[in-house]
């Protein structure tokens, strides 16, 4: 999942005198108060902090309302999804206009229909709504799905997001991982089709990077993904 | 076929375009050319193969023909009988003229035509007629806000049409624009949902809820339109306690609430958005007048916020809907006028006081006739201030809440958000005068686990030197009208809260070696004053137990007592002289030196160490006067009157024969006659009733009945009588 980013910063907490004589849980008051909230200095929301112990003590800034300024390094887990980043999220509400996920349990995010790619298929069964893959019937996507989608937009304000299931690498966690799992785990069948040329070729591909042993597996994988995609698509 | 089929189609609509835009020719032709189109789509006619081929684009014709606007002849239709069966394509014609915007003839409806539109396409159309407005075309948009507009009662057909309308727009939500849309979604959100029936209620919260989760903008507007329909239209708050009002009622808010927590599970950050928005509209707020209808509203919003205090977002919302509740009585409690007269009367001691809050509803009918604020504080004028009224209804509500949270075995955790909303606010609430009996029905409901934490953080309030000085002063205050009222409290339990109060007090004398000075040493005597008022009510009770009695002669009181700083004589004057004398009989404490209080309440040394807020004289647990809410509070509260004192151990023992069994829990056993007494007492007509219950009483007292003036300083007189006196 990307977006995601923990980032080192350093920060100035103004704390109010008549919390000086704890200064640390004013400290964390102040940091919590920014959580689950998009900010304009980090770049995304905030979700998780790791404050290194504070020094219990800090500068007073004199002025009509005098405030004690603390300095303090934290590490910061961000979120920041920008447009065309893979997000992975739970389904809540499928409809036949739109798909209701929820992102790290809180932000929403709506997929319309118009943004699902036509492999998909509305359909209800025992009263829920589901979408089908034309294709791969057990390509499911229903209430409790979690899903992996591409971000078009988002609102920081009200921190929603608004997805695309277009991109072929996008759907259902379980079955693209499956799938990426097949394509790593390939095994070789002789066969006389065409199908077993191809498959042929696969494995050549991949003994040739093992021999080198200094590319990554999962590039070529890729590659071998994209092609059974395309051989769906003309099935 | 094809080509015959589109022929006949084309030939078709040039005939009804020709004839619907000529003037008024005659009816005649125009519709034997209609029908004769028609014709076509006649199911009966099997002969012709390829019905759907011709249907599908005749029908849009006519749609075309339909949109530029020309009334449709439809009477002459139904006169020419010509049914309409299309299952094949399914048409609910009704609903896309109405979208189109054609006018549609009043006898419209008696066609028996059984054409439905699928859902899809009937979401299709609203998506088309949304995307127009930008372009433009707002005819159908128009038409479309104004059926969400209805007025007044709605016939069966327009709320068929609402029904639809609302279940299609739920579909479009994704392209509703709060630019363009803005009607439509002002239309939508003035919708009271108390006005319709269960389907249609359905239709529009599930519009509602899709709004919510398509667009991150509309969650508030959402929001804000659920919480509004918290409170009925006025008709409807009317007869809410009739059987028609449960019933919309019950019809209405147990889906509002469904649809908050469905708006939740869709759109998790919506909760936190929740609180603020059921604080902001609240109907009475402080500063305002109370009027019947922003009390009955009032009564209706807190049923909600309890409601969802205890539902399903509870975890989100459910701390800051108890924290509102207890601020709003807060703010209706001190906008009741508190008159300081009953208390500056010094000729009265403070027990006294709650001995004669009786005598004043007798004499003060006519004073309030005129129903203005009252003067005096008493049962009756506050009957009939509609303020106090408020106040009441609500405390009860949130006492019903309680028992309810006691049975779903949530009470430690309302408890607890109660006591932190408690020390933020009413603590330190200038002489707040009912809102505090929430948390004493809370403990008295739980006595072992709230009572405790109850008690514990006041007494720690008051220890901890870092507290200001006036929360320290009130908390005291309450620990120690809490331990004297609350009769659910065990003595040990009394007696330990005592003990740390009396360590507190004795180690201040020993580390601050001074003489007396009320100013100076404030806390101090307060503290002493509070271990006074407590050993006034439970002294005898704890004498009667061996272990406790021990336990209360090992405390270093009198040590205290006879200190430098003397808080004999700091401390307010009737409480002292009760403490003395129930002392001097227990012999737990003789003071050497005589005091002369002149019938004194308060000396000026008390007013010194009270301070502006006199909280000498703060007793936060006096006898409730909201008539409702003291009936919850009545089976759990001691009243002076019947607590028994340590002089009264010369009384003999004959009266315990008289069937009054398990005396050692003080006032327990006069629950029955209590409940006599205080049913009669605002009206003094009963005077031989009770002058038999008095004469019961009196056997017990050995205090000398004499009316004059110089025999007030005795404060534990009931009722001047005729009764014997037994000294």
């Amino acid at each position: 999942m990307e977006g995601l980013s923990v980032v080192q910063a350093n920060l100035k907490v103004y704390v109010d005198p008549s919390q000086s004589k704890n200064l640390s849980s004013a400290i964390f008051r102040e940091l919590s108060a920014l959580l689950f909230k998009y900010n304009d200095a980090f770049h995304g929301v905030l979700l998780a902090y790791n404050v290194h112990a504070p020094e219990n003590k800090g500068r007073i800034l004199p002025g009509v309302h005098p405030f004690i300024a603390v300095r303090l390094e934290a590490k910061l887990l961000v979120f920041s999804p920008k447009p065309d980043m893979l997000l992975e999220g739970k389904v809540v509400k499928v409809t036949e206009e739109s798909i209701h996920v929820i992102v790290l349990g809180f932000s929403s995010a709506i997929i319309t229909d118009e943004a699902i790619r036509n492999e998909f298929k509305y359909k209800t069964k025992h009263g829920q709504g589901l979408y089908v893959n034309r294709s791969n019937r057990r390509h499911v996507i229903k209430a409790g799905t979690m899903i992996r989608f591409v971000v078009k937009s988002m609102n920081e304000e009200t921190l929603h997001i608004y997805g695309s299931l277009m991109p072929a690498n996008t759907g259902s966690v379980k079955i693209l991982e499956k799938f990426s799992e097949h394509m790593n785990t390939e095994s070789v069948t002789i066969n006389s089709t065409p199908k077993k040329r191809r498959s042929k070729e696969k494995y050549e591909v991949t003994t040739q990077i093992t021999e080198h042993g200094s590319i990554v597996k999962d590039a070529p994988s890729q590659n071998h993904y994209d092609r059974e995609i395309k051989k769906s698509r003309r099935s | 076929s094809i080509a015959l089929s589109f022929l006949l189609t084309s030939h078709a609509a040039a005939a009804i375009t020709r004839e619907a835009e000529r003037k008024r020719r005659g009816r005649r032709r125009r519709r034997r050319s209609i029908s004769s189109a028609l014709l076509l789509l006649n199911p009966r006619l099997k002969s012709f193969p390829s019905r759907r081929l011709i249907g599908v684009p005749l029908l849009l014709t006519l749609g075309g023909f339909i949109t530029r606007q020309v009334p449709l002849p439809l009477p002459s239709l139904a006169a020419s009988r010509i049914s309409f069966d299309l299952p094949s394509i399914g048409f609910n014609f009704r609903c896309v003229i109405s979208l189109m915007g054609v006018e549609v003839a009043t006898n419209y409806a008696k066609m028996e035509e059984d054409i439905s539109l699928t859902d899809s396409q009937l979401v299709y159309s609203f998506r088309l007629a949304l995307k127009s407005v930008s372009s433009g075309d707002t005819e159908s948009y128009r038409r479309l806000v104004d059926v969400m507009n209805p007025s007044g009662r709605l016939a069966p057909d327009e709320a068929a049409l609402l029904l639809t309308s609302t279940k299609a727009l739920s579909g479009a939500v994704a392209d509703i624009d709060d630019l363009h849309h803005e009607k439509l979604l002002k239309a939508i959100f003035n919708l009271s949902l108390w006005n319709f029936g269960p389907d249609v209620i359905d239709a529009l919260l599930e519009l509602i809820v899709s709004l919510a989760a398509s667009n991150g903008k509309h969650v508030d507007s959402c929001l804000d339109m659920l919480v509004s329909n918290f409170t009925p239209p006025n008709k409807v708050l009317d007869m809410l306690k009739q059987p028609r009002g449960l019933e919309k009622k019950e019809r209405v808010l147990p889906r509002v609430h469904a649809a908050l927590k469905n708006i939740s599970e869709l759109v998790p950050m919506a909760a936190s958005r929740l609180s603020s928005i059921v604080l902001e509209q609240m109907p009475w707020k402080s500063k305002r007048n109370v009027d019947q209808w922003s009390m009955k509203r009032q009564l209706i919003y807190v049923e909600n916020m309890f409601k969802l205090e205890s539902g399903a977002i509870r975890e989100f919302v459910g701390a800051n809907m108890l924290k509102d509740v207890m601020n709003v009585l807060r703010d209706l409690d001190v906008a009741i006028g508190w008159d300081d007269i009953l208390h500056d009367d010094s000729s009265k001691g403070v027990f006294m006081i709650e001995l004669e809050d009786e005598n004043y509803a007798d004499g003060d009918e006519d004073a309030d006739a005129d129903g203005k604020l009252p003067s005096t504080l008493s049962e009756k004028s506050l009957s009939k201030n509609l303020t106090a009224e408020l106040l009441d209804s609500l405390m009860v509500q949130t006492f019903e809440h309680l028992e309810s949270s006691v049975s779903n075995k949530r009470l430690s955790e309302v408890f607890d958000t109660l006591l932190s909303s408690f020390k933020d606010t009413v603590l330190n609430t200038y002489k707040s005068k009912f809102t505090q009996f929430v948390m004493f029905y809370a403990c008295a409901l739980d006595p072992e686990h709230c009572g405790t934490e109850f008690a514990s953080e006041l007494i720690d309030m008051f220890v901890g030197g870092h507290n200001p000085l006036t929360s320290r002063m009130s908390a005291v205050a309450y620990l120690a009208s809490f331990l004297a009222r609350g009769k659910f409290l065990p003595p040990a339990f009394v007696a330990s809260y005592l003990g740390r109060l009396v360590d507190w007090c004795w180690q201040y004398c020993v580390m601050h070696d001074g003489d007396m000075n009320p100013k100076l040493h404030q806390v101090f005597y307060s503290g002493c004053q509070a271990m006074m008022y407590i050993l006034c009510f439970r002294m005898r009770l704890m004498v009667e137990i061996p272990l406790l009695k021990s336990q209360l002669f090992c405390m270093p009181i009198d040590k205290i007592f006879k200190h430098k700083l003397d808080p004999l004589k700091v401390c307010l004057p009737s409480i002292v002289e009760e403490f003395l004398k129930q002392a001097k009989a227990a012999r737990l404490f003789t003071s050497s030196k005589t005091f002369v209080f002149e019938d004194l309440l308060v000396s000026n040394l008390s007013r010194d160490f009270g301070g502006l807020e006199r909280l000498d004289m703060f007793f936060p647990f006096d006898p409730c006067l909201l008539k409702n809410a003291d009936s919850f509070i009545r089976p759990n509260y001691v009243y002076w009157k019947y607590v028994r004192t340590t002089y009264h151990e010369d009384i003999d023992d004959d009266d315990e024969e008289d069937g009054s069994d398990g005396e050692v829990e003080g006032a327990a056993e006069f629950d029955d006659d209590m409940e006599e007494v205080i049913i009669s007492r605002s009206y003094g007509d009963n005077d031989l009733e009770m002058d038999e219950f008095d004469y019961a009483m009196n056997k017990m007292s050995i205090t000398p009945r004499n009316n004059s003036s110089a025999g007030l300083r005795m404060p534990s007189r009931i009722r001047p009588s005729m009764s014997p006196e037994s000294l």
